[in-house]
């Protein structure tokens, strides 16, 4: 079931095409990447599915009806990447007011911001203000203040930034918990191993348009360059064939690359002819962060200001 | 509970909770009443130390018989001394200071360690100027008691013609009520303006700002924002005007006699019939109209310059100073209108008076300011509708501007960029 359908949206500045006919389909349980360079229009595409900004045109289609800012939003937890609390609250008492803006109940805030103090030993906390905290606690909190009003969309702005790995682990842990428990996740960040990690399906922005849509293994197919990785023991130092060329040599180890439409097992054959024995035969894909930057490389650095019709 | 009264609620407790709250709530009112009691005890005490003044009378314009009285001095007159012999002794012998007398014309010479204050001159000089009158009367051959007979001594009183007939104008009571009550509106607008803007502040760098506006709209969250803290100074008005009855009904438990002497004194000094003056003046104001206007326009003004403020604290950033800068036009008419206010208090139907009361910008000071005189019904309603006129536009455009500066990190946006935001279409 789709959850968040986006069609043909829009939004310019007086300089710039923020988000220029953006469009793609989320499903609901998913983890769903939102990759992109700095001022690519990440942000702004996100604030207007939080519904803090309004698109100058395009739809966005929430549970298979128009998204509507006003009553959706109870349903959305959105941590943005420029996010705080304020620092001389009680933090029970903060959490309790930000579940109740999400139209929860005194009651049942109560309730739920106890059940995740719990759940993350947060419990001795309830009576510090934020001020007191490191800023890997403020996060935690943060964290916890996105999800506790259980809603079935969560958009995460660099969650991990500021976390050590235990803690990070820690969401990441209730990341893929919450998408088990149907909860759809959106993840937007910069660390491309994170997104492999977690992710089942990215988008790839860049100056406000979309130019990659897919899962990450079929993004790495897409982008993979039929390269092998071939161990042996010994390995002559010159190999006549034409079926590949060889990227990297080294002595137990070579680096191919497949040439016309050559198989890996024509490969596989052409070294036992030779008489060589083999260790270890991998396709090698290409990691996210490749994929990055081949993409986003060679347009310009940062952003330039534009004319906008 | 509505999410705007949520807010409201958050912006409320927050700070009526502070120690620093409760602190002034109490302090301030305490202060006055300090202040009060000790008008009172002055008039009723009768002022200073006495003084002892010794005078060398070479003119013999004092006898013996005729030593001149006064409360706060009190004479000794010196005699097989000189001027010159005495300068170096008197101090010595416990004066405060001396006076010489050289000829009763001319040469009056008061000589002390440090300058005398103007009240002791100008009582000196009254009591010598009248035994020069009587000393003159006797050589003439005046009866002193038939020339007192003679002089005349009237006060002028203002009564004001109205519909129920004439009623005593006490213009001195109603000059300060109508002070107090504009000076009172044109700091609470100030306080607590800025503390919205500080609030705004505080959410912006904070990075919460975007955090709840995915949970309101940017507009309840300033609304919230003003509402709230407009009701914490409703709150300490309260407070105040609670503390002030409750210590007058409290006092005359405490000290019984207080009005008691009070009154008495008020037949014979000057201090203190001024202050039944004051009390007779205070019942004759119309106190329930310039209470109700007071509410009015302490919350119609704030209203109107608290959108204004908020707006200030969305588009700075960190930097104090650049909220200086953005607050400098918004101060300008809030002390305009204070300074329009002290003119009208003393010609509360100049033309720049009514101008001020009007014009909304300045309107819930200057108002103030002629609400103990007679305004005319027109003026008072244009006055109010001007005013709410101009808080729903103020609102609605900075409600525009809050709404896109909140969320700019960065470079102060220009004053073209923000009426740009200001006038855009949503």
């Amino acid at each position: 079931m789709t959850l968040l359908e986006i069609k043909n949206l829009k939004k310019y500045y007086a300089t710039q095409k923020a988000v220029d006919d953006i469009s793609f389909k989320i499903e609901q349980g998913s983890i769903f990447g939102l990759l992109g360079p700095n001022g690519a229009g990440k942000t702004t595409l996100l604030r207007m599915i939080t519904g803090i900004f309004y698109p100058d045109s395009g739809d966005i289609l929430f549970n298979g009806k128009r998204f509507d800012p006003l009553n959706d939003t109870k349903e959305i937890g959105y941590m943005p990447e420029e996010r705080g609390l304020y620092k001389k609250m009680k933090i029970g008492e903060q959490a309790l007011y930000l579940a109740q803006l999400k139209g929860l109940s005194k009651a049942e805030a109560q309730v739920k911001v106890k059940e995740w103090f719990v759940k993350f030993e947060m419990q001795s906390w309830w009576n510090k203000k934020v001020e007191d905290l490191s800023k890997g606690m403020s996060q935690k909190l943060q964290f916890v203040t996105t999800v506790l009003h259980n809603p079935k969309l969560i958009i995460l702005d660099e969650p991990f930034s500021g976390l050590d790995p235990v803690n990070a682990n820690l969401i990441k842990e209730e990341i893929f918990n919450l998408a088990q428990t149907g909860s759809t996740i959106i993840f937007s960040t910069h660390r491309m191993e994170q997104v492999e990690e977690i992710c089942d399906h990215i988008i790839l922005l860049n100056k406000g348009q979309k130019i990659l849509d897919g899962t990450v293994n079929n993004v790495k197919q897409d982008f993979k360059e039929n390269l092998y990785s071939i161990g042996a023991q010994i390995l002559p130092e010159h190999l006549m064939t034409h079926i590949f060329e060889v990227v990297k040599h080294q002595p137990d180890k070579l680096l191919i690359k497949l040439l016309y439409d050559t198989k890996p097992n024509d490969v596989l054959n052409f070294f036992i002819a030779q008489g060589i024995s083999i260790n270890s035969f991998n396709e090698v894909m290409p990691s996210l962060n490749d994929i990055f930057i081949k993409l986003v490389e060679g347009t310009d650095n940062a952003r330039q200001f534009q004319k906008v019709q | 509970m509505s999410k705007i009264g949520l807010i409201i609620s958050r912006e409320y407790f927050t700070r009526v909770k502070k120690k620093s709250f409760l602190l002034t709530t109490i302090l301030v009112p305490l202060v006055i009443m300090a202040f009060y009691a000790i008008i009172i005890v002055i008039a009723v005490k009768g002022g200073a130390d006495k003084q002892s003044i010794a005078v060398i009378d070479n003119a013999g314009l004092f006898t013996d018989s005729v030593a001149p009285k006064s409360k706060n001095m009190e004479f000794t007159f010196i005699k097989y001394e000189t001027e010159s012999s005495f300068i170096n002794k008197y101090k010595a012998q416990g004066y405060q200071s001396f006076l010489y007398i050289a000829h009763i014309d001319s040469g009056y010479v008061l000589h002390s360690q440090s300058s005398v204050s103007l009240t002791t001159t100008s009582a000196l000089e009254k009591i010598i100027n009248k035994q020069i009158e009587a000393k003159r009367m006797q050589a003439q051959g005046i009866d002193p008691a038939k020339y007192n007979s003679i002089a005349a001594d009237v006060s002028v009183e203002n009564t004001i013609d109205t519909k129920e007939g004439g009623k005593k104008s006490v213009a001195g009571v109603a000059y300060a009520v109508s002070f107090a009550c504009g000076m009172l509106i044109y700091m609470m607008m100030i306080i607590y303006g800025t503390q919205v803007m500080r609030g705004v502040m505080e959410e912006k760098t904070n990075r919460i700002a975007e955090v709840i506006i995915s949970s309101v709209k940017p507009f309840q969250l300033m609304m919230g924002k003003i509402l709230g803290i407009g009701a914490v100074g409703l709150t300490q008005f309260a407070i105040w005007i609670i503390l002030i009855f409750g210590l007058q009904m409290v006092i005359p438990l405490i000290f019984p006699d207080l009005l008691h002497q009070l009154n008495d004194v008020s037949q014979a000094g000057d201090k203190a019939s001024m202050i039944a003056t004051t009390l007779q003046g205070l019942s004759s104001l119309p106190i329930l109209k310039i209470v109700i206007s007071f509410f009015f326009y302490f919350l119609a003004g704030y209203l109107t310059y608290a959108s204004l403020f908020a707006a200030i604290g969305s588009v700075v950033s960190e930097d104090q100073q650049e909220a200086q800068q953005l607050m400098f036009p918004i101060l300008m008419p809030i002390i305009l209108g204070f300074v329009i206010m002290t003119k009208a208090i003393n010609e509360p139907n100049s033309s720049l008076a009514v101008f001020g009361s009007l014009f909304p910008l300045t309107s819930p000071i200057v108002m103030m300011g002629r609400i103990t005189y007679d305004v005319p019904i027109w003026q008072l309603a244009l006055s109010v509708v001007l005013l709410i006129g101009c808080f729903f536009l103020f609102t609605w455009i900075t409600g525009k501007i809050y709404r896109t500066g909140i969320l700019m990190y960065g470079k102060k946006p220009s004053w073209k960029e923000m009426m740009k935001w200001a006038f855009k279409k949503s």
